[in-house]
């Protein structure tokens, strides 16, 4: 869309912008890498005096994902955020370590932590990031993929319960076994529904935003409209059933409660959402046996005959313990005893790394994580196309939702769920996912912050003064108190024709106002 | 390894941590700094173009905008309108006017359409095109239906806006 080079000489007018030369990402990405490769010599240090074999490939690694990434951005997406690659590398490095040490523990009930294949999968994820940052030159060409994602991830739900490929786990039916390989299709689900939700809601966001009666001050959409919402209720609740995962359950019907208030700022989706899912939930628990063995141990994970049960609370009574003897500082890489939690490597990670740096530790992971996800956010609030707004708002808080579900189920906020702790937990599929949504979180704050030729809304073309480009409708950007761009964005929707912001890769005439003749 | 090299090397690996968090957040906290100045200059470029918007159309790209090396126009303007004052540099590509956020240059415009008319070049020339508009595209006085030649500095009128090129 922009005025580019192969424009016909005469009429070449580009803006001279120098491109950032990213001497930020590259420091983070330094400290990241002394993060991650002071773990891995800490862990050997500890457990056998020297340091860990295979040391120098899995650091390698680490700062060959971050060198590469760092090229691939500097060359394909040299205006994306610089805070995000930085983070992710130490996330990704802070899991590494822990799986290693819990590998190195040598306990028996660890013999499932695997570090090599966990740093193989870390590789074969940023691989595939990297690739999807070098071919996808502009996210707004998934929009063309909406429905076919929609249909990708019903599918990608549904594996798990075809007989023959699908496996139950520790009584969660979310695995998929081809071929030897076993994955969890619900991680890749969450991104292809996300470019569904996206899509969907940015073409049909004015119907669920203006039509409908206001009670209470709460403008109620109408009930024929509701028809998505309860499709995915009724879809999240047959994941609740029949695999039996909390967590997924939750983490696509958030997502689309968090799209619908992003696209159309009614809180009353939000009610609605909370309403119906506490409905769900509640009857779950009342029917479902293993949903109330859930809330059980929740609610008295202390009590004598649900800690010796099977499947009862002494993993989460475990980590508690776990968390407990870490302290404030914890006990050091190495130094405590993280692997008596069982699943310490995948589902309860983030009690290993409690125990061994402590309170300190973990809200500085918890502030990386918010960092990863406020990035992600204010990328949707840049982002000047409604597709790309509710695309990275929805993998920012799907990302945020994922991080609370596992910390809140960890320390008993909430029912404990089988979601993984994003770039740390163990497992192949938790990470290529997540590093997917990387990539498009990067590849769409490369075009939020890439400073346009051509000037937004109200806006003055930057002609290379400005750092950042001009935003639509954030907060107070919007000079002279007009109303922002796009609904996504902050400020309140003007009531207005039904054409307003309907779907924009049309290039059919669309009808205009209704307000009758030129003035 | 001695008790004391440990502890310092176990705080030491927090400090880590948190150096790397801090960074990041002085990375972002220089972003918003960024953005605040050029909102702030923004808002003065508003006060200071108001009067002069009165006598004519302000060129809001002063001097910034490389002039084009043959000659023809080099920037969009809306000269009349809510976005008065509002200019973009002209490139190879049509640009596309209305109030449809994927448009180039979006109209604040309640008597556009979604899609209204785009601007192009050919050979030596720009057009003007109606995309169907409901209430169409003028060239002073006539309704555009079709291609027609944009020459620069006349005023093609979009809703209650009327954009002009400028050399």
């Amino acid at each position: 869309m922009s005025a580019v080079a192969e424009a016909p000489a005469g009429r070449t007018v580009e803006p001279h912008q120098r491109r950032p030369i990213r001497l930020a990402e590259l420091f983070l990405l330094v400290l990241a890498l002394a993060a991650g490769t002071g773990a891995f010599a800490m862990v050997g240090r500890a457990t056998t005096g020297a340091l860990p074999e295979g040391f120098w490939l899995a650091s390698g690694m680490l700062a060959g994902v971050a060198l590469v990434g760092h090229v691939v951005l500097r060359i394909r997406a040299p205006w994306a955020d610089q805070v995000i690659l930085p983070a992710v590398v130490l996330l990704n490095g802070l899991g590494l370590a822990t799986i290693l040490r819990l590998e190195l523990s040598g306990a028996r009930n660890m013999a499932g932590a695997d570090a090599t294949s966990n740093a193989v999968y870390s590789l074969l994820g940023a691989l595939v990031a990297f690739a999807v940052l070098w071919f996808l030159r502009d996210h707004r060409s998934l929009r063309r993929f909406t429905y076919t994602a929609m249909i990708v991830g019903l599918v990608l739900v549904m594996l798990p319960l075809l007989p023959g490929i699908g496996q139950e786990i520790n009584g969660a039916r979310i695995w998929v076994r081809v071929a030897g390989m076993s994955m969890q299709p619900a991680e890749f689900a969450k991104i292809a529904f996300a470019v569904f939700f996206a899509g969907y809601l940015v073409t049909n966001r004015d119907t669920l935003t203006l039509a409908g009666k206001k009670i209470l001050g709460l403008q109620l959409p109408r009930v024929r409209d509701l028809g998505p919402i309860l499709i995915v209720w009724v879809a999240s609740l047959g994941v609740l059933v029949f695999e039996r995962d909390l967590g997924t359950s939750l983490l696509f019907f958030g997502l689309f409660v968090a799209l619908l208030y992003l696209a159309t700022e009614r809180f009353s989706w939000v009610l609605i959402g909370l309403a119906l899912f506490g409905a769900g939930a509640f009857f779950a628990a009342t029917l479902f046996p293993h949903v109330s063995a859930r809330m059980d141990v929740w609610l008295n994970p202390f009590d004598e005959a649900l800690y010796d049960r099977t499947g009862g609370s002494f993993q989460i009574v475990q980590g508690l313990f776990a968390l407990g003897a870490g302290g404030l500082f914890g006990a050091g890489w190495g130094e405590g005893y993280p692997h008596r939690v069982p699943y310490a490597y995948s589902d309860f990670i983030y009690t290993s790394v409690g125990e061994e740096l402590g309170l300190t530790g973990l809200l500085a992971l918890l502030l990386v994580y918010l960092l990863v996800v406020q990035r992600g956010l204010r990328t949707a609030l840049a982002v000047r196309d409604g597709f790309g707004k509710l695309l990275a708002g929805g993998l920012a808080f799907v990302m945020a939702l994922q991080v609370f579900v596992v910390v809140g189920g960890i320390t008993r906020l909430i029912p404990l769920t089988g979601l993984t702790l994003p770039f740390m937990a163990q497992g192949g599929s938790s990470l290529l996912a997540n590093w997917l949504v990387v990539a498009l979180l990067l590849r769409i704050s490369d075009s939020a912050r890439r400073p346009s030729a051509l000037p937004v809304r109200g806006q003055v073309a930057p002609g290379g003064a400005s750092h950042e480009p001009v935003v639509v409708g954030t907060d107070d950007a919007a000079p002279a108190g007009r109303p922002a761009g796009t609904p996504a964005s902050g400020t309140p929707l003007p009531r207005r024709s039904p054409a307003y912001g309907g779907p924009t890769e049309v290039i059919e005439p669309q009808p205009g106002t209704p307000r009758g003749e030129r003035p | 390894m001695s008790e004391l090299t440990f502890t310092l090397l176990r705080l030491g690996y927090l400090v880590l941590l948190w150096v790397f968090v801090l960074s990041a957040v002085a990375v972002l906290r220089r972003d918003l700094a960024a953005r605040a100045a050029d909102r702030a200059e923004r808002r003065r470029g508003d006060d200071g173009g108001a009067p002069a918007r009165k006598a004519g159309p302000t060129p809001a790209t002063p001097a910034s905008s490389p002039p084009a090396r043959g000659g023809g126009p080099t920037r969009l303007v809306v000269t009349a309108g809510p976005l008065t004052g509002t200019s973009l540099p002209l490139g190879g590509s049509s640009i596309l006017i209305g109030r449809s956020p994927a448009c180039t240059l979006v109209l604040d415009d309640d008597y556009s359409s979604s899609r209204h008319a785009r601007i192009y070049p050919q050979g030596d020339q720009w057009y003007v095109e109606d995309l169907g508009s409901t209430n169409g595209t003028f060239l002073g006085d006539q309704p555009v239906t079709g291609a027609t030649p944009l020459p620069p500095g006349v005023g093609v009128q979009i809703g209650r806006s009327v954009v002009e090129l400028q050399g």
